[in-house]
């Protein structure tokens, strides 16, 4: 059995709420989770669910009340643990008056680095998150994005085994987003660990290797995103065109959406022919046929409607 | 930027900033005069202890202490040419700045003088006196402040036996000046003549560096040497009545007479003419003024 | 690693020069001539001895509202602007952090008076050449006066760690003020025949920092020479303050969580 990345048994916070007669509110619930080394692992849940307080958490920033965490072997309370770990906070907040070049310089000094590594390594990340014309620029001119960007390198720049990011795909456009993507899955190439939170599942879903949904402090399910959403088709949706802008078939209107020239029926699998049939009858252009397979999603908001503790889809691997 | 929306606003700001300065320059004018028709400009001193400015002052007593005798000097200085002036101000400002800083010497020697002169000054040389002994018992090593109150008792307080002791205990300190025991001994045994006199006010002109302090110096000096020549012309204006039968009219006569070699001057060049009483004065046009007599002098000291 | 205070320092050091906090050397460079001007017209006889005030004064004056000022801000700041988050995920302890905070201060602070201290000497060369050897004596002065600062500073810090900047503004020079007037409240409490008073005040003065100890000022102007072992035990007792403030700061800081 060999050491875990992260390795969380029992971690609980809880806050003081109110001035008076202070209560405690409890963050984060006993969370019991083991992240192995290579991992692209996804941390879910929505707003308040608890993900940023366990990245706190685990990077020292917070203080647990009860319970325990290691990475890597060695506890979140040793400080050498952080010369092995990188990390992107949810905001970046960063020194607005340094330039890029200036804070990635900065933070390389406390990992060691003599000064002929500390401008290799900055030059090269730079050119990596696309921020290369950028450097002299001080950090309070930066977009959103220029600053996620500053973000990422910082976290990576010191060649960390285990890479905490927190909501990294938030404020990126599209492109932005790939980028952060492709970055991911390059430090899996490297055989680092890469534990994300976030609440967009449609990245979670094409990256991760397993996530974990979390919600008001508890969790509520580990497992791959394949393993956790179950693979029965249920139905077929038929994306279709009408022709010369005639209207549907009276009893497929009832059940198709239409939006401008396209319209769209979900049929069970059974009736797939027949309908096929109908629109071919009344010459719709078929576009497209694919079957509808329940996302994250929707696994996702069922957990959380439901707020019922589901049991795992499938038990965490040990290996 | 010839953008007109913009260059209108910018163009009535410049033209607006300073006519707004003129008129507030122009009203503080008018507030100023308003002040002084109030009556005479209020004394004002809002902090009168000097202890509580000591403690308020958070370590920098010293520099309050400079900034003090700034004023000090700025309040006599505004008075100073001015009929009338009253100097109520001078003893509290002088008190604050020697309890800020014991160790300003010039501050107890402008004290000397200034707070002494019925005319020129505060009219109180008791007080001038607290601020001498004060600053002796600041600073024993200070020769210059015996000579200040011995110069205290023997001018304005006629006291000649305690003006001697002042003049011996700072002849006594590791530098100060032979003269000082020359004066010791002289007051003892000549006191209010006018060569001790003389060279008492010599010696404040000399060891003091304050201009203001010299000028008096001088125009004292002046005055007593004005003083022993009238002294000197009544009494051979006596012996001129004594031979003619009457008092001289010019001292061109008693030149003639041969009673005097040359018509004699006062400091500032103006020859002296006799009054129809026979004793002698000063020109009307001469600026010399011969110090307060003795009597007025004792009386102020009251 | 012993360089990572270091890094820390510069950069703060680096952070106050871009806020510009160095620019207070105009106005005072521009009060120093001024006085330097007009004190001929004003005292007479007393130049150096206005000078040397002023200068001196100034100097301790800029420097603590700078000490305050930024002082209190120090740690506040970075834990209001989160800037602490990705800092404090690197190899650096908590202790580290704040020991490069307060050098980085501290060094500000050495900068800033050295150059005041240029222009306190350009300014008694232009009213009284040439400088005599008791004019060194500036040096002690100044030397003191950032003995003083150091305490004032590390006082800021302390507070920074967990109180806001006005409620540290306020603490910090409360403790100051009761620091310099801490003699007289004792010499007070003596008076009163009231043993618990007495007592108290009597506690006190031993347990504030007592700034009036730095205090050379007015003995400098007169020229006056400031024995060694003055020098000495105040830089003692105030290397052994600080480090019982930095300490505190640290229990403190290093047990508390961010928001």
């Amino acid at each position: 059995m060999t050491t875990p990345a992260i390795d969380i048994a029992g971690l609980t916070k809880d806050y003081p709420v109110g001035f008076w007669r202070p209560r405690m509110r409890r963050s984060l619930d006993h969370l019991t989770l083991r992240v192995e080394e290579g991992e692209i692992f996804g941390f879910l849940g929505p707003n308040g669910a608890g993900k940023t307080t366990t990245l706190k958490l685990l990077t020292g920033l917070i203080f647990p009340t009860l319970g325990m965490a290691q990475v890597r072997g060695r506890p979140i309370s040793d400080i050498r643990m952080h010369r092995e770990i990188g990390y992107l906070p949810e905001q970046p907040y960063f020194y607005d008056y340094l330039t890029a070049r200036e804070l990635l310089d900065y933070y390389a000094r406390f990992s060691g680095f003599s000064r002929a590594e500390r401008r290799e390594r900055i030059e090269r990340l730079l050119e990596r998150v696309g921020l290369a014309e950028a450097g002299d620029i001080q950090l309070r001119k930066f977009s959103k994005g220029m600053l996620q960007r500053v973000g990422i390198a910082q976290a990576v720049l010191h060649d960390p085994l285990v890479i905490f990011l927190d909501e990294p795909m938030s404020g990126l456009d599209p492109v932005g987003r790939r980028e952060v993507r492709d970055i991911i899955l390059g430090l899996k190439q490297q055989g680092r660990t890469v534990f994300f939170s976030t609440h967009i599942l449609s990245d979670a879903e094409m990256i991760c290797d397993r996530v974990a949904v979390l919600h008001q402090g508890k969790l509520l399910g580990v497992g791959a995103p394949s393993e956790i959403v179950s693979i029965e088709i249920h139905a077929m949706e038929i994306l279709f065109e009408m022709r010369d802008g005639r209207p549907l078939p009276p009893h497929l209107a009832a059940t198709a959406t239409r939006t401008g020239g396209r319209c769209r029926i979900a049929v069970p699998e059974g009736s797939l022919y027949e309908t096929l049939g109908q629109l071919q009858a009344c010459q719709a252009r078929i576009l497209s046929v694919a079957p509808v397979r329940p996302t994250l999603e929707d696994y996702f908001l069922r957990l959380i409607g439901g707020g019922e503790q589901v049991s795992p889809a499938v038990e965490v691997r040990h290996s | 930027m010839s953008d007109p929306s913009r260059s209108r606003p910018l163009w009535t700001v410049l033209v607006a900033v300073p006519v707004l300065f003129v008129a507030l320059a122009a009203l503080q004018v008018r507030i100023d005069a308003q002040a002084r028709a109030m009556g005479d400009e209020r004394e004002e001193l809002l902090l009168r202890s000097p202890a509580t400015l000591k403690q308020i002052s958070l370590g920098y007593d010293s520099l309050l202490a400079d900034l003090y005798w700034t004023r000090a000097i700025q309040y006599y200085g505004e008075r100073m040419g001015t009929e009338h002036a009253r100097f109520d101000l001078l003893w509290p400002l002088l008190d604050i700045t020697t309890t800020l800083d014991p160790r300003l010497i010039v501050a107890y020697r402008f004290g000397a003088v200034f707070l002494s002169e019925p005319r020129l000054g505060a009219g109180r040389p008791d007080l001038a006196v607290e601020l001498v002994h004060r600053g002796i018992a600041e600073n024993p090593l200070e020769w210059r402040l015996y000579a200040d109150l011995g110069f205290l008792y023997y001018w304005w307080l006629q006291d000649y036996p305690n003006a001697a002791t002042a003049y011996l205990e700072g002849s006594k300190i590791p530098g100060a000046p032979p003269l000082l025991k020359i004066m010791a001994a002289r007051v003892a045994e000549k006191g209010g003549a006018f060569e001790t006199s003389r060279m008492i006010w010599l010696e404040i002109y000399q060891s003091s560096k304050d201009p203001r302090v010299r000028n008096r110096a001088l125009e004292i000096l002046a005055g007593l040497r004005a003083e022993e020549d009238e002294s000197h012309l009544d009494e051979i204006a006596e012996t001129y009545k004594q031979r003619f039968g009457r008092y001289p009219a010019t001292t061109a006569e008693l030149r003639d007479s041969g009673l005097l070699e040359g018509i004699p001057v006062d400091p500032v060049g103006y020859p002296y003419v006799f009054g129809p009483d026979g004793k002698s004065r000063l020109d009307p046009n001469s600026s010399v003024v011969i110090p307060a007599p003795v009597k007025t002098r004792r009386s102020i000291s009251k | 690693m012993s360089s990572m205070p270091a890094a820390v320092a510069l950069n703060t050091f680096r952070e106050a020069v871009r806020d510009r906090v160095l620019y207070n050397l105009i106005f005072f460079a521009l009060m120093m001539i001024g006085a330097a001007i007009l004190v001929g017209q004003i005292s007479i006889g007393i130049n150096r001895l206005v000078i040397i005030n002023l200068g001196l004064s100034a100097i301790s004056i800029f420097g603590l509202v700078m000490a305050v000022f930024i002082g209190v801000g120090l740690v506040y700041k970075e834990i209001e602007k989160r800037t602490l988050y990705s800092l404090l995920a690197q190899p650096i302890r908590r202790s580290e952090f704040l020991l490069g905070k307060y050098a980085g201060l501290l060094l500000t602070l050495a900068v800033n008076t050295s150059f005041m201290t240029l222009g306190l000497a350009a300014a008694l060369f232009y009213v009284g050449r040439p400088l005599v050897r008791s004019d060194a004596l500036i040096l002690v002065a100044v030397y003191l006066i950032l003995l003083q600062l150091a305490l004032v500073t590390a006082l800021a810090l302390f507070f920074s760690c967990f109180s806001s900047p006005l409620l540290s503004t306020l603490f910090t020079l409360g403790i100051y003020i009761t620091g310099v007037f801490a003699r007289d409240i004792r010499t007070l409490g003596e008076l009163t025949h009231n043993p618990a008073l007495k007592g108290a005040t009597q506690v006190l003065y031993y347990l504030v920092p007592n700034f009036h100890n730095f205090n050379v000022i007015a003995a400098v102007a007169h020229g006056d020479s400031i024995p060694a072992a003055l020098v000495a035990q105040n830089t003692v007792y105030a290397a052994l303050y600080v480090a019982l403030l930095l300490t505190c700061a640290s229990a403190i800081f290093s047990r508390r969580d961010l928001k």
